[in-house]
């Protein structure tokens, strides 16, 4: 015992089992700041994203559903990605997303980049006066759709929905509570520059609209 | 100088608390609440939550300084990304033992709840917090709103309570 430092000892000495690690380290011994060169391997992410969706497949009987199911595994990631990245923010520009528009930035840019190294491609607002609360993100080419061809009797399914999971989960913690869906767009004609585009469709709570009028006015 | 510190989930459910004391100044980190005290203090503590929900939207800083008082109970409060804030009740030794240390006391960490070394020290304490807040809900089994247990938590919130306090 005499390798570990001297405070953790005490505490660890009482305390065995499978719980406490045999080192004494544990996951707040690891840092936070992660290098920009640790990036992960695609294959191996194409790997286990190809598992979650089959796991996710054999518990379903629709796409809706599969879909439902591929978005709850992301939700939880989204909720801990929001201040995982506050964190890594410089403290100058460390500030909470407090409008739609700052939040939806905050995914193109800071969201988008760490998970698949490079920004969304667009962000929409609806053009359409009857939903004022709905708000779009472009992504031409989806990591995650890489390696998977949908049937075509499935042509419905986009498993972006993953991601869209992330999405929300990003918008729930910030409190702006939405409803993400993704949803392909391209492959409709011959030749198309990116058939594989995908809109990830976020549709705010009409509160989260109201309250941005109200605070717009302060 | 006493301190209360809790962290409360974004069901205002509290998911950690802690008390300490300061170490500054040859304090010995024991918190210095009267017996009634120690229930009184969550209930200030969770009364200030109004007003965080009210402040929360005016900017988008993390560290909102003093935001409530109650009689000799200064609330400081700092909000997660995620919702979650960490509220800190601190409480300036009574001004009982005397003018002497009083005087001596007022440039001390502390001994004025509002002044910009206080806010700064506080604005310390809540950032390594958060660092290892943040760490704790990395783990793949941390669930959002589920109370935080770990010793190693418990531990490093007291060393900066220690550090900075």
């Amino acid at each position: 015992m005499a390798h570990l430092g001297p405070g953790k000892t005490a505490s660890s000495k009482e305390q065995t089992g499978l719980r406490y690690p045999s080192n004494g380290k544990t996951i707040y011994h690891r840092p936070l700041n992660r290098t920009k060169t640790a990036e992960l391997s695609q294959s191996s992410f194409a790997y286990l994203f190809s598992e979650m969706v089959t796991y996710a497949q054999r518990r379903v009987t629709g796409i809706q559903e599969l879909e439902k199911r591929l978005n709850v595994q992301g939700h939880p990631i989204g909720l801990k990605l929001l201040d995982l990245l506050l964190m890594r923010e410089p403290p100058r520009t460390q500030t909470r997303p407090l409008t739609i528009i700052a939040l939806l930035h905050f995914i193109k840019i800071n969201l988008w980049t760490h998970l698949f190294g490079r920004q969304a491609d667009r962000l929409e607002k609806s053009s359409n006066p009857d939903t004022p609360d709905e708000y779009m993100i472009v992504d031409n080419e989806p990591v995650v759709n890489a390696y998977i061809s949908v049937p075509r009797e499935m042509s419905q399914l986009n498993c972006a929905a993953f991601v869209a999971g992330i999405i929300e989960g990003v918008c729930d913690g910030a409190m702006f509570p939405a409803r993400v869906t993704a949803h392909s767009v391209g492959g409709k004609e011959e030749g198309e520059m990116w058939p594989g585009k995908t809109v990830f469709l976020v549709k705010f709570q009409p509160e989260i609209l109201e309250r941005e009028a109200l605070l717009g006015k302060s | 100088m006493s301190y209360y510190f809790a962290v409360i989930g974004t069901q205002d459910n509290p998911l950690f608390e802690y008390e300490f004391g300061t170490s500054k100044q040859g304090g010995d980190g024991q918190s210095r609440f009267t017996e009634q005290a120690h229930h009184l203090n969550q209930f200030v503590l969770h009364s200030s939550l109004d007003i965080v929900e009210e402040v929360q939207w005016m900017n988008g800083q993390l560290y909102m300084k003093v935001i409530d008082k109650f009689f000799t109970n200064y609330i400081s409060c700092f909000m997660t990304g995620g919702s979650v804030k960490f509220l800190l009740l601190h409480q300036p030794s009574a001004t009982a033992s005397g003018t002497a240390s009083a005087t001596r006391n007022s440039t001390s960490v502390g001994a004025n709840p509002t002044s910009p070394q206080t806010e700064e020290a506080i604005k310390n304490f809540f950032s390594e917090v958060y660092e290892n807040y943040v760490k704790a809900i990395m783990s793949p089994f941390y669930k959002v709103n589920m109370e935080i247990r770990s010793p190693v938590f418990r531990q490093r919130v007291a060393a900066a309570g220690r550090k900075y306090l």
